[in-house]
């Protein structure tokens, strides 16, 4: 069959690929400044009154267990192996994490947890080797890197993006001063979140009484799920939000969690100099012969028609996974190299570890259903460093804390240990303990390791004919020993809140890529300040192809305890403030190596 | 891209299998969307209609009498309440395997199929191709081990069958992964237990009752800080209560 090829495009001044919650952020800092964007998204147009409306939002077998608004891997997948010695096979059902698929990405089904993370968290290798020594840095193998950039330069565009999502939250470190009922462990930030908490519900709040008790610091888990109605710097309005507990892996039928859709799109259509093409797929980054320029990008229709769009600045703004896909497949950098350690594209890809922690009780109905994305109360005594790590053969930490996301029953039906699995001996415990549950779930940050790594696979392709992203990837011990610790903390708090058993879920064994974690991936495409170990620099810019930017979770060099979106915004306005200020002056290297 | 390589796929995956397969995306086709918000009056992205066909559409007879056993050994009735046959779970997942979920339209098929570590997770074809290879085959294993096949067997045998197939000690060949098989009939099972109504499952929200989920009820704002309450209304799906539709 022949390929149609359409007819060469007008020149933009740039272009995105994809179009989730950090092609929105680009698309709306660029145009404000006057640019020309035209954004590429492989899904089609998904909007509240079309896409998820209410009732129909609330349905838990169609949206997460038939996977409705996320990444359809029979298109495109990856393969999965825990370790470099053996045989990767395809991720042939979604699990542990689960990208978007359409405008808004993921941005359309996650939680709304919007966190910063903490200055020592942008020091990770010269803090902890500075207070605990080499060791502490180079267990494991472990290949941990400092961010170029500090909390401080940072903090203006976390607040952007939490005033952007009308994040509701308590404040605990106001320009250097502690403020009562909110995190005393964060960095100082420049004012109040722009709306209250949420109003608390019974499982947090009897976790929050136990933990202060026992000397902990608990406070409100930030959410960009609306305390109250909510207009934007932009000017665009989101509603109250009602405690459907239909938040993550679906999308708001109400106008009440943030999304690109609710927080920029209305703004951002409207502006002349902005271009969508939906159902267009990228096939990869086109470079000049000397592969130091990218010319624009080759893209596939829904007819299969083969286009290519030119550009002065491609910006890769898909999933990470995807953007780093894009830099090995269009040979962007050079690949990483497990072995010598040479190498960049692909380089420390990380992840989270999670565990959990149920307290049963007879008599307190705490009516879990009753929810919201972020919606709960948390402890950061254990995160990051924030607590002495001195012979605890771990760095890093995670928080801990009672959320009530929604208890949806396929995914959520709590039963006390040794419970069977079937039978009528599960149905009695399910129906005892359903509304008498308080989880409390912990969230550690992975630190990067020599053999966790991305590739392209030699086998298997997508649809269009490309390989597969590789992943190689295991929990070390390190993590496992980091994780136990945070488990044994909320199970300790977990006793002290009166119920009538606590059970321990700790992570165990080898990564597996079946039951669902978290869609926290991260690195790959590292940020740095040599581009000997770095893919991007400190705006997100590739060091070997300087029009080209990555901005994702594909540029933390290690996986801090937190949920990743918050310092994925604040990196993304980060790097679109450099191209406006810098790069369209002076388009070349900001950074030079 | 992706949107014609799913309707591709669908056209192929679904042939001869069921009209339930129209996939109805609101806007099916790219676009260039410039200076406009676009939005479509009256189309909602909404679930099928119930399937109120009578009998299985993809179950022959042998296999809807192991589903219905074994079902009857998961989640059993009793005073609790209702068991996955009273709840209509064969229904569902007759459905499913019939639709689009049974044709794998969300699992990537592309082979070679070597055989994987547990972490590697599912590493078979379609859901529907793996109901049909393995129901025939512990079938078999029960009749060659016990001399009937699983339907006939008494409740304690069928439980000590199940079990075995749970733990991976059931002998059933080299082609059919009796462990995984089992993971997914117990994830199908409460999957139509506690699925919204309109999959044919969950009949009359008795099983929400049962444990005291409202269901599709959108606003709990007057009730979230009485905290130890009961929560004080009767399960809701997307179509809302039986009673409701009955009124006209």
């Amino acid at each position: 069959m022949a390929v149609t090829r359409l007819m060469p495009e007008p020149i933009v001044d740039v272009v995105l690929v994809g179009f989730g919650w950090t092609g929105a952020i680009m698309a709306e800092a660029l145009t404000a400044a006057g640019l020309n964007v035209l954004a590429f998204e492989r899904g089609g147009w998904r909007n509240t009154p079309n896409d998820f409306a209410l009732p129909f939002d609330q349905d838990e077998l169609r949206y997460f267990w038939r996977h409705h608004l996320f990444q359809n891997v029979a298109h495109t997948t990856l393969t999965f192996r825990n370790k470099p010695d053996q045989l990767a096979l395809p991720m042939r059902r979604l699990g542990s994490f689960l990208p978007g698929a359409g405008v808004g990405g993921g941005g359309v089904h996650w939680n709304g947890q919007v966190w910063r993370f903490l200055p020592s968290d942008f020091a990770a290798r010269s803090h902890n080797l500075q207070r605990y020594g080499a060791n502490a840095v180079n267990a494991d193998d472990m290949t941990i890197q400092d961010y170029p950039v500090t909390y401080a330069e940072l903090e203006p565009y976390y607040d952007k993006f939490e005033y952007l999502c009308g994040v509701s939250g308590k404040a605990g470190n106001l320009n250097g001063k502690v403020e009562p009922g909110g995190n005393p462990f964060e960095g100082a930030r420049s004012r109040e979140y722009p709306n209250p908490p949420l109003q608390m519900t019974y499982g947090p709040t009897l976790f929050a009484l136990a933990a202060e008790s026992l000397g902990y610091h608990p406070f409100p888990h930030p959410a960009a799920n609306m305390s109250r109605a909510y207009t934007n710097p932009l000017g665009v309005q989101l509603a109250q939000c009602t405690y459907c507990g239909f938040c993550e892996k679906f999308g708001c039928g109400n106008d009440s969690k943030s999304s690109p859709q609710t927080t920029i799109l209305p703004v951002l259509m409207s502006r002349p100099n902005f271009t969508l093409r939906t159902y267009c797929e990228v096939l990869k980054v086109e470079l000049t012969r000397d592969r130091r320029h990218a010319t624009g990008v080759s893209y596939v229709d829904e007819n299969g028609a083969l286009g290519f769009q030119p550009a002065s600045i491609v910006i890769l703004s898909a999933f990470m996974l995807e953007n780093v896909r894009q830099l090995l497949i269009s040979g962007i950098g050079v690949p990483y190299d497990p072995r010598t350690g040479k190498g960049t594209v692909g380089k420390n890809y990380s992840y989270q570890i999670v565990s959990s922690v149920n307290v049963f009780y007879d008599d307190k109905i705490t009516n879990p259903f009753i929810g919201a994305g972020a919606l709960g109360m948390i402890i950061d005594d254990f995160n990051g460093d924030n607590f002495d790590h001195t012979g605890l053969g771990f760095i890093g930490g995670g928080y801990l804390g009672a959320l009530n996301t929604g208890a949806r029953p396929i995914e959520t039906h709590p039963v006390p240990d040794k419970t069977p699995k079937w039978g009528a001996g599960f149905k009695r415990a399910i129906a005892a303990n359903y509304l008498k549950t308080v989880p409390i779930i912990t969230h550690g940050a992975v630190m990067s390791h020599r053999t966790n790594y991305l590739d392209l696979d030699p086998t298997w392709r997508d649809t269009l004919g490309r390989p597969l992203m590789r992943m190689t990837f295991d929990f070390t011990d390190n993590e496992h020993r980091m994780s136990d610790f945070l488990t044994d903390k909320a199970a300790a708090i977990g006793r002290s809140m009166g119920g009538r058993e606590v059970k321990e879920t700790k992570r165990s064994g080898a990564y597996d890529i079946s039951p669902y974690q978290t869609t926290h991936t991260t690195g790959g495409a590292i940020m740095g300040s040599d581009p000997k170990s770095s893919a991007l620099n400190r705006y997100l810019q590739s060091w070997d192809v300087p029009n080209v930017f990555v901005p994702g979770a594909n540029a933390f060099p290690q996986n801090a305890g937190y949920n990743p979106m918050g310092t994925v915004a604040a990196l993304s306005y980060h790097c679109a403030d450099a191209i406006v200020k810098q790069y369209v002056k002076a388009p070349g290297p900001l950074v030079q190596a | 891209m992706s949107h014609s390589v799913s309707r591709r796929f669908a056209l192929l995956a679904g042939a001869g299998i069921s009209a339930f397969f129209a996939l109805r995306p609101v806007r099916a086709f790219g676009e260039t969307i410039r200076r406009r918000l676009p939005w479509s009056s009256g189309l909602t992205d909404r679930p099928e209609r119930p399937d109120e066909r009578p009998g299985y559409i993809f179950f022959s007879a042998s296999e809807a009498a192991f589903i219905e056993a074994a079902l009857a050994r998961l989640i059993p009735n009793d005073s609790t309440g209702p068991g996955a046959i009273e709840a209509n779970v064969p229904r569902f997942i007759d459905r499913q395997l019939g639709g689009p979920y049974g044709a794998g339209d969300h699992f990537y098929l592309e082979p070679p199929f070597p055989k994987g570590l547990p972490t590697q997770g599912w590493q078979a074809g379609t859901p529907a191709q793996v109901y049909r290879a393995a129901i025939p085959a512990i079938d078999g294993w029960s009749t060659a081990t016990r001399g009937r096949a699983f339907a006939a067997l008494d409740p304690a045998s069928q439980d000590e069958m199940l079990k075995a197939l749970e733990d991976g000690k059931a002998e059933l060949g080299s082609s059919t992964d009796g462990k995984a098989f089992f993971a997914l009939l117990l994830q199908n099972t409460i999957e139509g237990y506690f699925s919204d109504p309109i999959y044919g499952g969950n009949r009359d929200m008795e099983p929400w009752r049962m444990i005291g989920f409202p269901g599709a009820r959108y606003d709990f704002r007057p009730f979230v800080g009485r905290f130890g309450e009961a929560y004080n209304l009767p399960p809701v799906g997307l179509l809302g209560r039986p009673e409701w539709r009955s009124r006209g």
